[in-house]
């Protein structure tokens, strides 16, 4: 038996409910809807390059917004994900930007040979924006994409793109189009949280960015895992311990000097922060980098088992997984 | 140089058999010579192939060999991606590669690998090797050439085998949905995969009434008969209906050289030394002028 079947409950407490698409967001939390959606709209006002493509999954990748705005630059490919990039390639090697979503496991796992050799290895000019990022539905493994980030590094041509909220996604978009190439962008989708505006943060393509300063300890931190350092770091303070935030939403290429400068900071334990595998996401790439340069502090590594996941709902599997704010800010406080 | 400057769209001037059977002649004369720099390939192919690509070079397509990115040519799109002996034979033919540049067939630092790749190669459209890709990327084209109001038309060439591939039929039915009247593909139905006879890895038959059904408009030819060739590229072109096109073309693997012919294992054929000769020969024997 799978160690993650449940046992058949004994009594009848009230249970919590899993959901595909679960927002993400926490209660109360400041949110924007279909963030994506919206800057992608305002975009393509401006350059008629730019189509819409996907694979079923318009409402669910709030590319719906744009197929309203603009029904005659949108492309229903069907429940056909290989097609889809294949197809996106062709647009691609017609002159147009294909922005092509679906969901990250359907990118990563089901049309990565399609990705690879007709859209990476020719270079094309394809933004791949997916919802569903690692563990950030409750369906299960089917929906839960705990390794795009390793297949997408080891791309050749691919940049990366792991945002935290809806400021840096709403940011991400006209840069992502900006650059010439494939991009692969976890998409984060429906009331997406509001996070970063507070911190007047910008937006760079391949630029990782302190969010808050600390001396004991540097939180590296990549998508939704930099709102939940931001929110450890503030637990943190109130046992006088002092968390960096260092986010690093381009996973690929890797912003490696200011990772250098900062984990070489005397004093302070790096803890990488993903929500990923911990195979061959943000927390190996960082830790190669480190070895590499001769940087070697007090290294630790938060992100999810080399395990099939759980179904469940999204707070109990980000407890049992330990990428929740309260577990995070418990196994910190133990390192130190 | 445009193959057909003057004609429009697809009718080139060079348009009789006796031009279009020498093409292919030199098609597969090519091929061969290609082969003996490696000693081994898709030799077998590429000669069942010559009389489609003889006629989609020199008579359907539109396409300026010393502007291979001219934004008005048609689009081949070689799905097959190991057939690139076969294109390239028809590339040099037509002059988008430098005939001396055959001998570096496969070779290290070449802009012919043995399996095409569209940064390497005037003239090659897309990187095959992984075999099902091409109808979606020619999918994609159609959509893209009828956003810009092109006229061009997108061809793609795969090989029976490919049908194995699921992604195909989803292209299949995408194509029709679309309603890409400027997709025109051609199936290699020569019956030779990996494995075997390609009707017994899967079976594909009926596949006209398959094709149908997934609403294309569908020809069936013997693919070595340049005659029904020319006429089946024509009939693609002119047909009226708003659908994609596809021509499955039964061709004859080693289709020329009758020693290559007989052989029952050649997807991937060795050829001693001294054959190549032989094949050369065998080639000017069957030559209609």
């Amino acid at each position: 038996m799978s160690s993650n079947a449940p046992a058949a409950p004994a009594a009848k407490p009230k249970l919590k409910t899993s959901a595909m698409i679960a927002s993400i967001a926490g209660e109360g939390q400041r949110t924007v809807s279909a963030p994506f959606g919206h800057a992608l709209v305002e975009l393509a006002g401006q350059r008629p390059e730019i189509v819409g493509m996907t694979a079923d999954l318009g409402k669910y990748t709030d590319l719906h917004i744009f197929a309203k705005a603009f029904p005659d630059r949108f492309y229903q490919m069907g429940m056909a994900e290989q097609l889809l990039f294949g197809a996106a390639a062709g647009l691609a090697h017609e002159g147009f930007m294909p922005f092509a979503t679906t969901y990250a496991v359907f990118a990563s796992r089901r049309a990565y040979d399609f990705i690879h050799q007709t859209i990476a290895e020719e270079d094309l000019n394809v933004k791949i924006a997916c919802a569903l990022p690692g563990l950030t539905s409750g369906y299960g493994p089917s929906h839960q994409a705990t390794e795009d980030l390793a297949l997408f590094r080891a791309m050749p041509n691919m940049t990366v793109i792991d945002p935290c909220d809806a400021h840096e996604i709403g940011q991400a978009v006209p840069v992502m189009a900006a650059h010439k190439g494939p991009v692969y962008l976890r998409l984060l989708r429906g009331n997406v949280p509001l996070v970063l505006d507070e911190y007047g943060y910008r937006f760079e393509l391949g630029k990782a960015k302190t969010i808050r300063d600390g001396r004991d300890v540097l939180i590296v931190s990549s998508g939704i895992m930099t709102m939940r350092a931001l929110e450890v770091a503030a637990a943190l303070a109130a046992d006088k311990v002092d968390a960096a935030v260092l986010h690093v939403p381009t996973i690929k290429p890797l912003d490696a000097e200011t990772i250098l400068r900062e984990a070489g900071r005397t004093g302070r334990m790096v803890v990488v922060a993903e929500n990923h595998s911990v195979i061959g996401g943000l927390g190996e790439a960082v830790a190669g980098l480190l070895l590499r340069s001769g940087v070697t502090p007090v290294f630790r590594h938060i992100g999810l088992p080399d395990q099939f996941l759980a179904a469940g709902a999204l707070p109990t599997l980000h407890d049992r997984y330990g990428i929740s704010t309260a577990v995070m800010t418990d196994r910190i406080k133990g390192w130190l | 140089m445009d193959t057909n400057p003057t004609g429009p769209i697809g009718h080139n001037p060079i348009g009789h058999n006796v031009d279009l059977a020498e093409r292919a002649y030199r098609i597969r004369r090519n091929a061969v010579r290609m082969g003996e720099v490696q000693g081994q390939g898709y030799i077998a192919q590429a000669l069942d192939i010559a009389d489609v690509l003889a006629v989609a070079y020199f008579h359907a397509m539109r396409v300026r060999p010393d502007d291979p990115h001219w934004e008005e040519r048609d689009r081949f799109l070689l799905s097959n991606g190991h057939y690139a002996i076969a294109l390239y034979a028809a590339l040099i033919e037509a002059g988008f590669i430098p005939d001396e540049e055959l001998e570096t067939y496969g070779s290290d630092d070449s802009r012919l690998p043995m399996s095409g790749m569209a940064s390497y190669t005037p003239g090659m459209e897309m990187s095959g090797g992984s075999l099902g890709l091409g109808l979606s990327i020619a999918v994609g084209i159609g959509l893209g050439l009828k956003r810009k109001g092109s006229a061009s038309r997108v061809y793609t060439l795969f090989s029976d085998g490919e049908l194995d591939e699921g992604s195909v039929w989803e292209a299949i039915m995408s194509a029709a949905h679309w309603k890409l009247d400027n997709l025109i593909a051609v199936v290699d139905v020569n019956n030779q995969q990996a494995d075997g006879p390609s009707t017994q890895v899967m079976a594909f038959e009926p596949l006209v009434d398959k094709l149908q059904a997934f609403g294309w408009f569908v020809q069936r030819i013997d693919g070595n008969d340049l005659d029904a060739v020319i006429a089946a590229f024509d009939a693609a072109r002119d047909h009226p209906e708003q659908k994609p096109r596809m021509i499955v073309a039964d061709t004859k693997m080693g289709c020329g050289v009758p020693f290559l012919e007989a052989r029952e294992k050649n997807h991937f054929i060795r050829v001693d030394p001294e054959e190549w000769q032989l094949a050369l020969e065998a080639l000017d024997a069957g030559r209609t002028r």
